[in-house]
């Protein structure tokens, strides 16, 4: 039987999503800053109403829903599912009024986009936008990124003892600290450390290559935010084309892979364990993974023969095929190039990495790699059962931070997870074939939503049906989220009317 | 010379100065055209024509300049002495000088990493950019202050009830 939720959780609830809210209106106030720096008076006064709006909205609903209770788990997932959803909302505010998006829809599209650190956009005239929305397009991936109740959680909550579940519920299921707050604390560390040194290194060739002082130092800050929280925003709308510079490709290769391992690993690696990277089941199932989409791109590529030599096809090829395993969607090519000038190999090739995605407990989004190593052992192990002795007896074990023996609970739960993300997938897909868009372009668009790539074929556009862009931003809150605080929200919904009292 | 023959002078020079026109300067071609139809246009002359936008980056005796027709942004190779015409370029603040290239277009420049490319040949000032002045949005201001004025008032509601 079905119980119809009390008010007291619709209270506790609403509590601390009000809380949540008011730690993302105070990051309003970092664009603020660097609208006046920049003497951007119009961008500033929009920053200045959504930081209005969020803090009224906050403050109301803290009012109102006042409570001394801690969050049960139902609770927790349900504060976190609607905190993205807020997010995007009181986020979208200052894009819509500084007038480059042509409605809320698409404001809100680019909002959850950035959230969710997918990097699909809707925005017209980028080249023209100010620094001022510029940087909170990136900024939003950075807090996105790094998951916005854990915004809330390292500066703005002190000792709340339902914080681990709204951790759970923003997709991470790995304490790294012993409590979650230190946890929290611990990613932003490692996130400020490397936002300072990608910073320094972006800026640094973006001077020698020719850019002014201000312009390399902006673009650094936004692209490394873009590039480590494998969100895949750009500053320009040639995207990194814009910059025509192999160092810069290289340097955000590599922080688009640092921003696809585990922040797990980090913390091992940064406490001196080095050896943790060779023997990491996930690193070993993202080093096979990118070498075997990389092959069949590749071998696409040189089917159409479109990159003249070996080292142009690599240029091209393994930056997109990066890009799209770690879920940033950075392009070097333009959109209507995948569809008019790679081979269906080599598009399916992208597909596969954009479909499998980094670690997790990381900023990506998709299958994630830790699943894709679990679901490959369990075979391996039924594999042996069938090969071996029946009196044999079979166990398997894998390297994650410790020797875990292989368990059918792990296995069910990765199984589970890749079941949803193929189910997202296809259902993006068969909405953009409903629309008319061919099955392999219906396919990669929805494979980059749901994943939160953010690499385009072309669909995504101010004129596509409004039904795709609010099936696109449900993939990639639902993708985001990791599907259980979704699963939770949408059972809460239907138990408010369905449920007895 | 008699009248006949000074007005047929007249309409054979007219007439050959505007088939003179139709193909010494050819048409420009849009962005999305160059994309869609790369193939076709690769390692052809062709005449691109937009706002110059972002930065003029200079690399050694040439430079990149990104070049946007209102529909994509290209990037085109340029000798820096050619670029050097280019005052404004388009940003937030400023509308950008309009240019017209001339270049050979590539859609995998074998020169320059499998970039779509124009390496211009000539480049020309079609419109000068401009720095532009901001309005401030009296609405804007009107919305900011009725919204500090819900906030404070929330904010003494909720200093009441702790009383």
């Amino acid at each position: 039987m079905i119980l119809r939720p009390r008010l007291e959780d619709v209270k506790t609830i609403g509590y601390y999503l009000g809380k949540i809210i008011l730690g993302l209106a105070f990051t309003m106030l970092i664009p603020v800053v660097l609208g006046l720096a920049f003497a951007e008076i119009n961008p500033v006064l929009d920053f200045i109403i959504a930081f209005e709006a969020a803090l009224a909205f906050g403050l109301i609903l803290i009012r109102l829903c006042a409570t001394d209770k801690d969050l049960s788990w139902m609770q927790g997932m349900i504060v976190v599912s609607l905190s993205w959803l807020a997010a995007m909302v009181l986020g979208a505010i200052p894009l819509y009024l500084s007038g480059h998006w042509k409605s809320f829809l698409d404001a809100c599209f680019d909002a959850m986009s950035g959230f969710a650190t997918t990097g699909l956009t809707l925005v017209q005239n980028l080249d023209h936008l100010s620094y001022t929305h510029n940087l909170w397009r990136h900024l939003i991936m950075f807090i996105g990124g790094q998951g916005i109740v854990i915004v809330a959680l390292s500066f703005f909550v002190k000792g709340l003892a339902g914080a681990f579940k709204m951790y759970v519920g923003e997709a991470r299921d790995e304490r790294i600290m012993p409590n979650v707050i230190s946890t929290s604390r611990f990613i932003w560390m490692v996130s400020m450390a490397y936002l300072v040194l990608g910073t320094l290194a972006l800026g640094v060739t973006g001077m020698l290559g020719g850019m002014s002082a201000m312009n390399a130092f902006f673009h650094g800050a936004c692209v490394f935010m873009a590039a480590f929280d494998t969100g895949g925003f750009a500053p320009q709308s040639q995207n990194i084309l814009y910059y025509h510079s192999s160092a810069f490709e290289i340097i955000t290769v590599m922080i688009m892979i640092l921003g696809a391992i585990n922040f797990k690993l980090h913390y091992h690696v940064w406490m001196g364990n080095r050896r943790e990277i060779v023997k990491n089941i996930e690193t070993i199932t993202l080093f096979v993974a990118i070498m075997t989409t990389f092959a069949i791109t590749a071998a696409g590529l040189a089917q159409t023969g479109i990159y003249p030599s070996a080292v142009l096809l690599f240029r091209k090829g393994f930056y997109q095929l990066v890009s799209g395993q770690t879920g940033t969607g950075f392009q070097t090519i333009y959109p209507a190039q995948f569809v008019l000038e790679w081979s269906p190999l080599g598009i399916a090739g992208v597909i596969c990495a954009m479909a499998l995605g980094g670690a997790v407990c990381s900023t990506t989004g998709a299958i994630k790699m830790l699943r894709v190593g679990i679901i490959f052992k369990a075979m391996k192990e039924d594999l042996k059962r069938i090969m071996l002795s029946e009196r044999a007896i079979i166990t398997e074990k894998f390297h994650h931070i410790k020797e875990v023996f292989l368990e059918d609970k792990q296995v069910r739960s990765a199984l589970m997870i890749t079941l949803c993300y193929f189910i997202l997938y296809g259902l993006g897909a068969l909405v953009g074939m409903y629309y008319g868009y061919p099955f392999k372009d219906s396919l990669f668009e929805s494979t980059s939503a749901a994943a939160n790539v953010g690499l385009s074929c072309g669909m995504t556009g101010v004129n596509m049906p409004t039904g795709l862009k609010l099936t696109y931003i449900f993939q990639m809150w639902a993708g985001r989220l990791e599907f259980m605080s979704v699963f939770t929200l949408l059972g809460f919904l239907v138990a408010t009317l369905k449920g007895k009292r | 010379m008699s009248k006949f023959l000074k007005s047929l002078i007249f309409i054979v020079s007219l007439v050959l100065f505007i088939i003179y026109s139709k193909f010494s300067c050819a048409q420009p071609v849009s962005s999305a055209d160059l994309i869609n139809r790369a193939g076709q246009y690769d390692f052809k002359s062709v005449v691109f024509e937009g706002e110059v936008i972002g930065d003029i980056m200079r690399r050694g005796d040439y430079a990149w300049v990104n070049v946007f027709d209102g529909e994509n942004a290209l990037g085109i190779w340029t000798r820096s002495d050619l670029a050097g015409e280019i005052k404004y370029t388009g940003g937030y603040k400023s509308k950008g000088d309009g240019i017209e290239v001339t270049g050979i277009f590539h859609r995998a420049c074998p020169e320059h990493g499998g970039d779509l490319d124009i390496h211009a040949q000539g480049l020309r000032r079609v419109a000068q950019g401009r720095n532009t002045q901001e309005k401030i949005n009296p609405a804007k201001i009107a919305q900011a202050l009725v919204l500090l004025g819900v906030v404070v008032l929330i904010w003494i509601l909720t200093l009441l009830k702790r009383k």
